[in-house]
């Protein structure tokens, strides 16, 4: 709607003087980064000093800068009406769009906002949008926010927010520029003194000033003689002809008030103008602006710049922090800690907690403990090693190496290990497997972080490894992790590794880390034997149905099992045989499914059959069909038999 | 004394007429009360001995109006320049935000000039304040006078102008100077509103 600016009121046919001078470098610098000076910027002034002159030079001096700038200028009362026009319509949805795309808003007159409660919330939501949206708004108004009556005070403190800018009456120096400017604009001259003696009247409004140059202009057109400064004088007096034009004292007191506005206006404002932009560049990047908003709020009794020097210097020291904390812990990137600097004390702490490991490696599952283990003949000697180390980490058995197939219980044991040794409470307990240690590693290089990644590891009071078979071909990761072996060895710290593959075959592994593991102890931990066996389906028997039954236990422990998840896996089918058929699980139900005879399933409704025949005679084997899929982390491959 | 108050959005700044006795600070007070609209100035308070000399001190608050959305209060205070009041004269310096020193251009004035402008410093430092941080200018009043009978400008500056501030010739009687030296002590002061510290 940049059609509705007047195309006289630009900024080069402004006259600037010490009463608008700031409101002007304000108006031009948000006309030249519209959204990222002083957003909102809120003009106010006595009618007459050019508010809108200065809101529509904005709009112009914007759209030449940048053409494809969208600017929209409009008066309160036609923000209201189409508001209510749009409401009428159904369309209140596409008027609140139609300004939220404007890349420049310019509203006039706001302070009609006096008691209009709905288009108070409506700016306000407007305000908002365009601020997020860093879209600029340029309000003026008769009177300061704070003075226009019944104005949310959410309005005001946006308004505050900003910049709010006053322009004072024109003095007389200004004054004679007007009147030069006018004249010249409309060609007309006149004798010497004459518009001097017109500045030099009371009239501290603008328009009234033009009026009194219409009217000399007016009375030269038809006069034969020039106009005297006396004549003007009493002419721009209107309708007092006899009125007495201001005695010279109380020019006196002008001339004093005149120069009084032009330096307050240049200490104080030049104060204001410098605090807002502080507290908007800074609450633009998202740090807390309490402190230097209080500049604004409170008596003023210290120095405002060396307020501000200490709050950048402050916000820097944050950024320092917050840069040195996202190295040490990733997580802690963009935590609101960081964001006040009236919480430094807070900062440092949660930076120091970071230097001390307070955000430590992964640490062991807390679900596995070493007592809930089941000793038996086949793992004793895995166990008691396991023991020997939680009394004398980094001792005896430094690295301690456990070697088993799959699913036998390696894992388990690990981590149960991990958990005691962190309850010796010597610092943090780093385990996790050797693929989420290549992971971790690969992040780190992606964030150029290897040397916080190390010196995480490195303040392991013990370092265990599930896995280590699978860093088998990942050299960088072989490179780092015998760094760290070499370095933990060197400190004493406890060292365990898991591999389901005998260290002797272990493959892609260079020879300089495969010896150092073997230099350790290496303990087996075979399938689980009969005995183990037992213990577990006797354990999750009463996990899983709160019930003992020694002959399912017995039974099912008599069955061959390579590993600890094929005997959860044997129980996992007989349960599920046992809810298909709406019975209790049992011996003799687990013997039908397990060696045949299997009883006719009670079909449900998400059962599901898979049908598979055995390869070697072509007969429908039951033992070999899986009626009911367990979960998927609970599904076994079944053995052929 | 708080220069700035944002709170109230206020701006004070107390100004202090300073010089020997018979100087002439009561006449610049009332100059200016008699040149400032009503609508602008409080009640002039001056409290005089029976021989019309100031007694306590002379008070002219000047309501300026809103500049820059601050409502801007100017107070003119005198001191009484007869040296046995100087626990008046301290009273009246304390929070000041400038001091205007009017001087008796008078050649046979000159020693109560040094003496009043020796006391003023004085009196600061009693109060911890350098006078080099102070806003000061000089007024060199009665410059109306026959020329036999005073110093001029220059003469004064060599005097008594030692930092080389800011000084005005003035005959108070007659306004003449009365304004420049409001203007040129009130520039100073407003000037120091950056640094929000007051004279005492």
């Amino acid at each position: 709607m940049t059609a509705t600016l007047n195309p006289l009121y630009r900024f080069d046919t402004l006259v600037v003087g010490a009463a608008n001078r700031l409101a002007f470098t304000a108006a031009k610098a948000v006309a030249e980064s519209p959204g990222t000076v002083y957003n909102p910027l809120f003009i106010y002034a006595r009618p007459g000093l050019g508010k809108t002159h200065l809101l529509m030079g904005i709009g112009h001096a914007a759209k030449a800068i940048n053409p494809r700038l969208s600017v929209e200028y409009l008066t309160l009362d036609e923000f209201v009406e189409s508001f209510h026009a749009a409401i009428a319509a159904g369309q209140g949805e596409a008027y609140r769009r139609r300004f939220i795309d404007v890349d420049l808003l310019l509203v006039d007159d706001v302070q009609f906002l006096t008691h209009r409660r709905e288009m108070q919330a409506e700016l306000l939501r407007l305000t908002d949008a365009l601020q997020t949206a860093n879209r600029q708004i340029v309000l003026t108004s008769d009177r300061p926010p704070a003075e226009i009556e019944a104005l949310d005070e959410r309005l005001i403190r946006r308004f505050a927010g900003g910049l709010v800018i006053d322009v004072a009456a024109p003095d007389y120096e200004t004054r004679v520029a007007i009147l030069l400017r006018k004249a010249e604009e409309r060609r007309a001259s006149f004798g010497k003194g004459v518009l001097e003696a017109v500045a030099s009247l009371a009239i501290d409004n603008v328009r009234e000033l033009l009026g009194a140059l219409n009217r000399l202009v007016a009375f030269q057109a038809v006069s034969d003689t020039p106009l005297l400064p006396a004549q003007a004088r009493a002419l721009a007096g209107g309708d007092a002809m006899d009125a007495p034009v201001a005695a010279p004292g109380q020019d006196e007191f002008s001339d004093f008030l005149s120069e009084v506005s032009e330096t307050v206006a240049q200490q104080v404002d030049s104060w204001r103008t410098k605090v807002a932009a502080a507290i908007l560049r800074w609450e633009g990047e998202g740090y807390r602006t309490t402190r230097i908003e209080a500049l604004l709020q409170q008596e003023m009794t210290t120095d405002p710049e060396q307020v501000l020097h200490r709050f950048e210097a402050d916000v820097k020291q944050l950024q320092s922090l917050h840069a040195e904390a996202s190295e040490l812990a990733p997580d802690l990137a963009g935590s609101n800690a960081f964001r006040d600097p009236d919480d430094l004390a807070g900062a440092e702490a949660l930076v120091t907690r970071a230097r001390q490991g307070a955000h430590p490696p992964p640490a062991p599952s807390p679900l596995w403990k070493l007592d809930d283990l089941v000793e038996a003949p086949g793992n004793r000697m895995a166990l008691q090693a396991a023991r020997v180390v939680v009394s004398e980490p980094g001792g005896r058995y430094n690295p301690l190496v456990i070697v088993g197939a799959s699913g036998v219980g390696k894992t388990h044991l690990l981590h149960a290990l991990g958990n005691a040794l962190a309850v010796e409470g010597r610092g943090p307990v780093a385990c996790l497997s050797a693929h989420e240690l290549t992971a971790e590693l690969i992040d780190a290089i992606g964030r150029d972080a290897v040397g916080v990644w190390r010196a995480r590891y490195r303040a392991a009071s013990a370092f265990l490894l599930d896995d280590v078979h699978l860093i088998a071909e990942k050299d960088r990761t072989q490179d780092e992790l015998f760094v760290l072996f070499n370095y933990l060895m060197e400190q004493g710290r406890q060292m365990v590794f898991s591999s389901a593959v005998p260290l002797a075959e272990l493959k892609g592994v260079e020879a300089r880390l495969r010896t150092r593991l073997e230099g350790g102890l290496v303990v087996d931990l075979p399938a689980p034997d009969r005995e183990v066996r037992h213990h577990v389906l006797e354990r999750l028997l009463q996990a899983k149905l709160g019930a003992r039954d020694p002959e399912l236990v017995d039974y099912l422990g008599s069955r061959p099992a390579e590993s600890v998840r094929a005997v959860h896996g044997l129980l996992q089918r007989v349960l599920n045989a046992a809810e298909s058929q709406g019975s209790a699980p049992s011996a003799a139900l687990a013997r039908e499914v397990l060696e045949g005879a299997v009883p006719k399933p009670v079909k449900r409704a998400n059962s599901r059959s898979s049908g598979v025949v055995a390869p070697a005679s072509g007969a429908r084997s039951r033992e070999k069909i899986v009626w009911d899929w367990p979960d998927v982390g609970d599904r076994i491959v079944e053995e052929w038999r | 004394m708080s220069l700035v108050n944002f709170t109230a959005r206020e701006i004070t700044c107390k100004i202090v007429y300073y010089g020997p006795g018979r100087s002439g600070k009561t006449t610049n007070l009332q100059y200016v009360y008699g040149r400032v609209p009503e609508s602008r100035r409080g009640r002039m308070v001056s409290l005089a001995t029976q021989t019309d000399r100031t007694l306590f001190f002379d008070f002219l608050p000047l309501e300026l109006g809103t500049i820059s959305g601050f409502t801007t209060k100017f107070q003119l205070y005198t001191v009484p320049g007869q040296s046995y009041y100087n626990a008046t004269r301290k009273l009246v310096l304390q929070g000041a935000d400038g001091v205007v020193f009017v001087a008796d251009s008078q050649a046979r004035r000159f020693d109560d000039n040094l003496e009043s402008l020796q006391n003023l410093q004085d009196n600061l430092l009693a109060q911890g304040i350098d006078v080099r941080q102070v806003p000061v200018v000089f007024q060199y009043n009665k410059q109306d006078l026959p020329r036999d009978l005073i110093l001029t400008q220059d003469e004064m500056d060599d005097a008594l102008n030692f930092r080389a501030v800011q000084s005005f010739s003035a005959d108070a009687l007659h306004g003449t100077g009365v304004f420049e030296t409001l203007k040129g002590v009130s520039e100073l002061v407003l000037k120091k509103l950056a640094t929000g510290t007051p004279v005492a």
